[in-house]
């Protein structure tokens, strides 16, 4: 042995003549997999491998390099554990660049000496492509030619960003898109510039690229399509620093610019030693990732193979198993690989599967184009109308995984394939079933499980998610296959007779429904009682607020009482609703949005003389902020003596009724809306719902009370009143469906009844009626057969249990401010009469709002 | 009973300021202390329990754990955080999201009507 002994034996394995050579050039993410594997697969019994990495730094996550500016660290993006070669044996070289291959020795060069092998992996990557733009020198303007691909570019960007204003990318491709993300992540307005006619031209068509632009503009990032810079010109006395002269679009001024105009095989170790590269780089590979030497191997994107350079990671991890299995004895093939990928750029989904752009002979397209919303949806079907071909996302990710599952494992579409793309009204995106999928389906593509994994892994016992996700790392990759994962397990488990555990909480082994039925059936009054005769344990925060709903539905006894006071979350405990801060607001009923002006002055005196924010709600009420625990009290006082009464805005019952002003005063009404609205609100008001329950009244067709998107909606005819169930606003909007026509007021309320306690009986814990709606097997026909034509006999007992709430109705304030037991609750502090010292105001546009911890911080400074 | 001087006990509150199954708040030397008080015991069988922990929320920097639902979860007594729902232990702080989370406990007994803090 000549030097290497001396060069490479401290701090690492010494040469163990028995075992076989394996260098590994390279220790990016391709590189890092590719050691895991090998140890995966017990290679470490007859390799000594060695990598090498010219960077500095442990392999790192490269697709999510911008989350560096947003927070992460280089050890939080470093991939696999720290020990991992230490524990295992392998020797690992940071910033040590392999500077020569000599084959015929079989030995690789470094700066630190030479290095036999037995075999070698190349996995040296690529390198940003660096168009040849006149310009200023680089060495004394760094800032006009940054680029994008590690972390050190990413920590010179930050520095040459320190006081920049403007920042440009150029390219508008994937990594473009991310740089610019970075730009903004550091403080900068950024530009994107495009030779193409549309971003990301490789993996989306025109209209995706339209509507990506449409979207990223939204966000504040400058876009420039069809543009070439053909000139960067220092101009150090204007307000920026350089001005790019561009073909096809105006000059661009800008303090720095990043370059990311596409990448070129890092396959200089290769080249220069002789092996076969292609004509525009890049090493030549067969199925086995073997370059032209079969001892010396080629992954990632320094590789070519059948021409092709795959500039994705999914690939590259692929091409990093086969060597792997080569190794180790396996047979093993690179086949090619699926460049479909799914991607959040600048928070903006976007997807591309197969041949986005159609480009098979006699490919047919389905479109779906949302201009309002900057949406965009491709379906590529086969000539024949079969199979997926390929798809094109924007706006919406959640089309993708079912569509994936269709290209890769040729399913047959559906009759009516635009289905799959097209908006849908209920459940969101389309799901393919978990029987539907064949065993080969991949479930996780980072980690190549396919269902039938799952199945084996379920045959062999796994019981819950956890384990499973354990035994075969689906799901811990990227992540993005949680949801299908789950949905395959569940399926599976079932199949196999197992029950799924659909329990309350630990403390009871019974849904929701099961309990309401046993507290009605039994005639339960308390949480201790179905505690003592169904379960177990203290309770927690799930099962207490869920039976002490069931119990005020039931029973309508009051939520202060005694017995339920310790069931109710902090809101109905003390009957408001808790801000940020632990202060509470205060909204107390405004039946139909009427309201009398005596009432709104002693609304304004009440939230003067607290110095309560205040705020008009979607609701048509108006909320008061910033009460103390102990303020609510007088609060409520001065409301109840000013003919108020509460609001329920805390609970989960029903809340508002919103109404237009009707035929009282409107030409184009043909109802009176506000009557409705004020019967309504005072007939349910107060009702404990399994979540809250929102209601409209319109007085014409023009719907100016937005009725069909609440849980009720009632909208006013010439005739009478449509009726309109199970719509949502907020976070998951859905339009009500209609559910009875013209018919007249007292039908209206039967209905409604039958309808609420329908829901209160049947609904899960904190389910939203058009939840529960989507959930009930038969639908819409269902419902109406059980609401209208009374298809259980359920109509007479409905209305009966929902005449006793009705009946038992009492403003909660009212009660507690009758009991000075209940009062007792309303103190800040049980032995002092002071408020909370830490709570702190600001005064904003004429009203207090809770200080930022900063304001706090420099108040104290002032104080000192 | 035997006290001496040397162990400061300090009266918080009375037996009849607790609210079953729930939590009330002191004032102590500047520190606010949530009270909860489980009237069967930990177990619902046994004597009353009382437990003082923080009523400083970490994770949304506000006094409301008093203000928090108690339960238990494998036996265990805590109390969910009306804000962002974290779960506390009663008797050591610990978060159970988190375990680098820890509220301060204070020791609390009953002595007749009293609810005394020991340290």
């Amino acid at each position: 042995m000549s030097n290497q002994d001396a060069t490479f034996n401290h701090d690492q394995p010494s040469i163990d003549t028995n075992r076989k050579q394996l260098v590994i050039i390279g220790n990016g993410m391709v590189g890092h997999y590719c050691i895991e594997q090998l140890i995966e697969r017990g290679a470490t019994a007859q390799w000594q491998i060695h990598v090498f990495g010219d960077e500095r730094h442990r392999a790192y996550d490269r697709v999510h390099l911008s989350e560096y500016f947003s927070g992460k660290d280089a050890d939080a993006l470093a991939l696999g554990e720290p020990d991992l070669h230490r524990t295992h044996g392998v020797a690992l070289h940071l910033g040590v660049a392999v500077t020569a291959i000599d084959r015929d020795s079989k030995e690789v060069v470094t700066a630190e000496g030479r290095l036999a092998y037995d075999s070698l992996v190349i996995a040296t990557g690529s390198y940003p492509f660096v168009p040849p733009i006149p310009g200023p020198d680089t060495a004394t303007h760094p800032q006009a030619r940054l680029v994008y691909r590690t972390l050190d570019d990413l920590d010179a960007i930050r520095q040459q960003a320190a006081g920049a204003r403007r920042g440009v990318v150029i390219g508008g491709g994937l990594l473009g898109l991310e740089a610019a993300n970075a730009l903004q992540s550091l403080g900068l307005e950024a530009h994107v510039v495009e030779f193409a006619p549309r971003l990301m031209p490789v993996q989306l068509d025109e209209q995706g690229g339209a509507a990506l632009r449409e979207r990223i503009e939204a966000l504040g990032v400058g876009v420039h399509t069809g543009c070439a810079t053909e000139e960067i010109v220092a101009t150090p006395n204007d307000a920026y620093a350089y001005r790019m002269n561009v073909k096809g679009g105006e000059p661009l001024d800008t303090d720095l610019i990043v370059f990311s105009a596409g990448i070129r095989p890092q396959d200089k170790p290769g080249r220069d030693c002789g092996l076969e590269t292609g004509e525009r780089g890049g090493i030549v590979i067969d199925d086995s990732c073997r370059t032209s030497d079969p001892e010396i191997f080629a992954i990632g994107e320094c590789a070519l193979w059948q021409n092709r350079i795959f500039g994705l990671v999914a690939p590259g991890y692929t091409m990093a198993r086969t060597v792997a299995g080569c190794l180790t004895g396996e047979e093993a093939h690179f086949n090619g690989a699926d460049m479909s990928t799914k991607l959040k750029l600048l928070g903006v989904d976007v997807g591309s599967i197969g041949d986005a752009h159609g480009a098979t002979e006699g490919a047919k397209s389905y479109r779906y184009i949302d201009e309002a919303g900057s949406g965009y949806r491709r379906l590529v079907v086969s000539a024949d109308g079969k199979k997926v071909l390929g798809a094109v996302l924007v706006g919406d990710n959640s089309y993708y995984d079912t569509l994936l599952q269709y290209a890769q494992n040729g399913i047959a579409l559906p009759d009516d394939p635009a289905s799959l793309i097209l908006p849908q009204n209920e459940g969101g995106a389309p799901a393919l079933g978990a029987d539907a999928l064949p065993d080969s389906a991949t479930i996780c593509s980072c980690h190549n499980v396919t269902k039938g994994a799952v199945c084996s892994a379920v045959d062999a016992g796994c019981a819950d998610l956890a384990a499973l996700t354990i035994d075969t790392k689906a799901s811990t990759g990227c992540g993005g296959c949680s949801a299908l994962l789950k949905q395959v397990f569940e399926h599976e488990l079932e199949a196999r007779g197992v029950a799924v555990d659909r329990s309350l909480c630990e403390h009871f082994a019974y849904t929701r429904q099961e309990l309401y039925a046993m507290v009605r059936v039994e005639g339960i009054q308390s949480f201790g009682e179905l505690l003592e005769k169904h379960g177990q344990g203290l309770g927690c925060d799930i099962c207490k607020p869920t039976i002490g709903s069931i119990l005020a539905t039931c029973w309508n006894q009051p939520i202060m009482d005694a017995q339920n006071v310790a069931l109710q979350d902090t809101n109905d405990t003390f009957m408001a609703n808790m801000q940020k801060n632990g202060t509470y607001s205060v909204m107390p009923r405004v039946a139909g949005g009427e309201i009398t002006p005596d009432k709104l002055v002693a609304l304004g005196e009440v939230a003067k003389k607290y110095d309560l924010y205040t705020k008009i709600t979607g609701g048509q009420r108006i909320d008061l902020f910033g009460a103390e625990l102990h303020e609510l009290p007088d609060i409520w006082e001065a409301l109840i003596n000013a003919g108020f009464e509460t609001g329920h805005a805390y609970g989960k019952s029903v809340r508002t009724v919103k109404s237009c002003v009707g035929n009282s005063w409107c030409r184009y009404g043909v109802q009176d809306s506000v009557a409705m609205a004020l019967e309504l609100e005072h007939r349910y008001k107060g009702l404990r719902t399994p979540h809250k329950i929102k209601m409209g009244v319109s007085g014409c067709t023009r719907e100016c009370a937005e009725a069909q998107s609440k849980d009720i909606g009632v909208i006013a005819t010439e005739a009478g009143w449509n009726l309109y169930v199970c719509g949502n606003g907020g976070m998951r909007p859905r339009h009500a469906e209609l559910f009875a026509t013209d018919i007249d007021s007292d039908r209206l309320v039967r209905y409604i009844d039958r309808f609420l306690m329908f829901y209160v009986r049947t609904a899960d814990k904190l389910q939203r009626t058009s939840v529960w709606r989507e959930s009930l097997e038969g639908g819409l026909d269902f419902l109406k057969a059980v609401i209208i034509d009374d298809s259980l006999g359920l109509g007479e007992e409905l209305e009966r249990q929902m005449q006793h709430v009705v009946d038992t109705y009492e403003c909660e304030w009212a009660n507690a401010l009758g009991d000075p037991e209940k009062l007792k609750r309303f103190r800040t502090f049980v032995n002092d009469k002071c408020g909370d010292p830490d709570i702190v105001n600001v005064s904003e546009r004429g009203q207090p709002r809770p200080a930022r911890a900063d304001e706090i911080q420099s108040l104290a400074v002032e104080i000192r | 009973m035997n006290r001496t001087a040397a162990t400061p006990h300090k009266v918080l509150c009375r037996r009849s300021d607790l609210v079953d199954d729930s939590g009330v708040v002191a004032l102590h030397d500047g520190h606010q202390i949530a009270i909860f008080y489980l009237p069967r015991g930990i177990d619902r069988r046994g004597e009353p329990a009382v437990f003082g922990i923080d009523h400083h929320d970490p994770f949304s920097n506000a006094n409301v754990i008093g203000r928090g639902i108690i339960g238990d979860k494998g036996g265990e007594p805590v109390v969910a955080s009306p804000i962002y729902k974290q779960h506390f232990r009663l008797r050591d702080g610990i978060c159970l999201e988190d375990d680098s989370v820890r509220l301060k406990v204070w020791l609390l007994r009953l002595e007749g009507d009293q609810v005394v803090l020991e340290r």
